[in-house]
């Protein structure tokens, strides 16, 4: 009998708490959560999606912001095939192609494998071109941005001690 | 032989006896009429999306490709489908690829490309077939919607209108000798010999 008792309330003291905490995760997800990169609203709702930035269409070559920066890509890419059997850019930018499509070439260090030996091709290492090369849009910054280059850097220091 | 011959060629000959020359001139054209517009009906049936993926074949392979490129959606909700391109809209050439289209029946009855194992291992040959006969024809499917004089070169990219203004404006180059891969995915180029 008592065994009875102490089962069934064992049972129901399972339950409450099973209660209490899926209340409980109900309440962290409608918490309201601090602005990340997806603003306002908590993990329960949908917001609607922002539109998609507009690709852009006559743009011109741009400016590095530091000597190691890939280049941004100036045209649309759009349908571009970058695989295991084809790489699109490479119609313009490889080697052989590059001077009778006015497309600047694919720089000497993607030749080169992890031994900084030139090889015959594009190596594997950096076949994929949209790991480091980007578009640019028209997209507003998700989070702000004081970039400035070292140039700028320096001039400042400069026009600051003077 | 010879006489079997001649005695059909009799009864040709021969005026009919039981029919009435209004029923043979009326009854000849209404069934003109019939047989003409039945063969055009079902030939453009086979001219329809729900033909061509009606195979899976196509339906899991091109298909799939055609789906997300320009011509299947774009901001201005022209859809150019599967027979728009690999057919030609004028009736003699469409019933010459018609016949052609036999030996992919044969293929289709014998499972040439029936996985994606072999389908991989024939598309540089699939799509050189269709690039030499988009070539032979000066890209006749492309110009049916793209045509040259209609197209206004300053709107174009610099590099697109020098190619148009130069190579395609003189008849050197015609569309598919760049315009490659724009509504299938390119084979391994690696087989191909020299340029493609």
């Amino acid at each position: 009998m008592n065994t009875l008792i102490v089962r069934i309330a064992a049972i129901a003291l399972a339950g409450a708490l099973s209660v209490t905490s899926a209340s409980a995760q109900d309440q962290s997800l409608a918490a309201p959560a601090p602005d990340g990169l997806r603003k306002g609203g908590t993990l329960h709702e949908d917001l609607p999606a922002p539109p998609i930035a507009g690709d852009p269409r006559d743009v011109n070559r741009e400016v590095r912001n530091y000597p190691e920066q890939p280049p941004v890509i100036p045209h649309v890419i759009r349908d571009y095939q970058v695989d295991r059997r084809f790489n699109k850019c490479l119609d313009c930018h490889s080697r052989e192609a590059a001077p009778g499509a006015g497309a600047p070439m694919v720089s000497v260090t993607h030749f080169m494998d992890r031994n900084n030996q030139v090889r015959a091709d594009v190596t594997p290492g950096r076949y994929f071109c949209t790991q480091c090369h980007v578009p640019q849009t028209d997209a507003d910054e998700l989070v702000e941005n004081n970039f400035l280059p070292v140039n700028e850097v320096i001039r400042r220091m400069r026009e600051d001690s003077q | 032989m010879k006489s079997w011959l001649k005695r059909y060629w009799n009864l040709l000959r021969k005026p009919s006896v039981h029919f009435s020359l209004g029923f043979l001139t009326l009854g000849g054209f209404i069934a003109g009429i019939i047989f003409w517009g039945g063969f055009n009906t079902a030939m453009e049936v086979t001219n329809t999306e729900q033909f061509c993926i009606g195979c899976h074949e196509m339906e899991s392979n091109v298909y799939q490709e055609l789906q997300g490129t320009i011509h299947w959606s774009n901001r201005s909700g022209v859809r150019a489908t599967c027979s728009d391109c690999h057919v030609p809209h004028g009736w003699t050439h469409k019933v010459a690829r018609k016949m052609e289209a036999s030996k992919e029946v044969w293929g289709w009855i014998f499972g040439t490309i029936n996985t994606e194992e072999k389908f991989e291992a024939k598309r540089l040959e699939l799509a050189q077939r269709e690039w030499h006969r988009l070539k032979a024809n000066d890209s006749l499917e492309c110009r049916n919607c793209h045509e040259f004089d209609s197209m206004d070169l300053t709107v174009q990219d610099e590099r697109a209108a020098r190619a148009h203004s130069t190579s395609l404006a003189d008849g050197d180059k015609t569309c598919i000798d760049c315009h490659k891969g724009i509504a299938h995915e390119m084979p391994d180029m690696s087989g191909a010999a020299g340029s493609y």
